[in-house]
């Protein structure tokens, strides 16, 4: 087979995303635990690794960047190399709304919270499943895939809508609440950002699958 | 590790100075490529690596070439041992018009490491099994060598060099001669080879210095204006010649 190294360097590429997106998974799901418990300490801890999924985004970049020097790829391999870039510069980005949440949860202290959190672990559990679904889909090289959970993403803007009602009531019956409340309308649109980028993410991988550059959005919010 | 190091090496062909102070320090166990426009020295450089410029009368070499520690420019350097020890692969696949399997006798003839017949095949088997063409060609051993295709050819020529046990590759343009596919099925093997042999790697298509190497030295009018990984020459060379050349603006 000829280019058995540049096909190497593909692969890896793949399994960078595949790591990266991990880390990221871990990241949202950590944040959302901790402000569920307050944690302080583990709070720490996914702002501190955040740092990481910094400097994962700066070296699968550059290994981008030496593959298009050096190995002057067309066709396919130039897609998949230009969706690395973009999914990394996403994925990366996702892994800030995490850290912003946890920086959320050392905000709020150990203040009770003003209402059990019900909506924003579930905004954070489809979240998450319409990442790893769209890292799948991208390994995959599957564009009908990424173009459905694409239509997902109403669900989650759904939840912070109602994140958004059920808050806003509780601030107006009852204003002493506005300080922990407005961190919780937070923490919500990080997740609801999140999910929005798992869109853009998908679009890439329509672009990788079939050479078409366009939005999916096909949002009813 | 450096394997191979060259200081203030000079070289004149006649009054025309071709290398001026060349000082390169090339890494063991990995590709580099040398690049540069016609003219510049490359080819000359590495023929100062087995002394092939020896070759030619009106040559006077000043400096030193080191390998593994020892001035092989020394006049008590056995050229036998040196050639054995630096293989060279060059533009056009030189095969000789004798059988596949005299080509890769020839080598171990010349450099008395003939042993038994047992070994020899042993021999022949491994290093035509290095270069990917032993299964093709066991069964037709005696056909001429000359009846296989050019990148057959190249490859033949690589096991060649290879069955000598050398530690040092030397290739002048090595896919020059072959097509696009066959050329990429070259590089490949020197991807291979890499892990065992320290190769050298002339050519004027930077595209394969950029694919093939791991180190690249870029040379103008016989100086060595830069040398580094090839990551970092072609993001981010550390003189604006090699910017300019690499970039294909002169040359």
């Amino acid at each position: 087979m000829t280019r058995e190294s540049f096909i190497g360097h593909m692969k890896g590429l793949e399994k960078d995303i595949v790591g990266m997106s991990q880390m990221v998974v871990d990241a949202t799901r950590r944040s959302v635990e901790a402000l569920k418990t307050r944690n302080p300490d583990d709070a720490k801890k996914i702002i501190a690794a955040d740092a990481k999924i910094n400097t994962r985004r700066w070296e699968i970049e550059e290994k981008c960047v030496n593959l298009i020097a050096r190995q002057q790829p067309v066709a396919s391999d130039l897609r998949e190399i230009i969706s690395v870039l973009s999914i990394i510069t996403e994925l990366e980005r996702m892994g800030d709304y995490a850290e912003g949440i946890a920086k959320i949860v050392l905000m709020i202290g150990d203040e009770p919270l003003v209402k059990p959190l019900v909506d924003i672990p579930r905004m954070c559990d489809k979240a998450i499943d319409m990442l790893k679904r769209s890292i799948e889909a991208f390994v995959r090289r599957d564009a009908a895939t990424a173009t459905a959970i694409c239509a997902e993403d109403d669900e989650v803007d759904a939840l912070y809508e109602q994140v958004q009602r059920e808050l806003l009531c509780i601030m107006i019956e009852n204003p002493k609440t506005i300080s922990r409340a407005t961190p919780l309308i937070w923490a919500a649109h990080n997740l609801e950002r999140i999910a929005d980028r798992v869109t853009n993410i998908c679009e890439r991988i329509v672009f990788l699958a079939g050479g078409t550059m366009r939005g999916l959005k096909i949002s009813t919010y | 590790m450096t394997k191979i190091k060259t200081h203030d090496l000079d070289l004149y062909y006649g009054n025309f100075l071709a290398l001026k102070k060349v000082a390169i320090q090339i890494p063991d166990r990995n590709i580099t490529a040398m690049i540069g426009p016609s003219g510049c020295g490359k080819s000359t450089l590495l023929r100062c690596i087995n002394r092939m410029n020896d070759l030619i009368e009106s040559v006077r070499i000043e400096g030193q070439v080191v390998i593994d520690n020892e001035n092989i420019l020394d006049p008590k350097t056995d050229l036998i041992a040196l050639r054995r020890k630096v293989g060279m692969v060059f533009q056009r696949p030189n095969v000789f018009d004798l059988s596949i399997l005299e080509n890769l006798r020839f080598g171990l003839r010349i450099h008395k490491r003939m042993g038994t017949r047992s070994e020899v095949m042993e021999l022949i088997e491994l290093g035509l099994g290095h270069v990917g063409l032993w299964n093709d060609l066991k069964d037709r051993l005696k056909a001429n060598a000359r009846s296989l295709t050019l990148e057959q050819q190249q490859r033949l020529c690589i096991a060649r060099v290879l069955i000598l046990k050398p530690d040092i590759i030397l290739l002048d343009e090595p896919c020059s001669a072959l097509d696009p596919i066959a050329t990429l099925k070259i590089e490949e093997l020197l991807r291979v080879l890499r892990k065992d042999y320290t190769l050298v790697i002339v050519t004027h298509n930077m595209q394969q210095a950029a694919r093939v190497s791991d180190y690249t030295g870029f040379m103008y009018l016989g100086e060595l204006i830069e040398f580094g990984e090839t990551n970092q020459i072609f993001t981010n060379p550390a003189v604006k010649m090699t910017e300019n050349y690499i970039s294909g603006q002169f040359g």
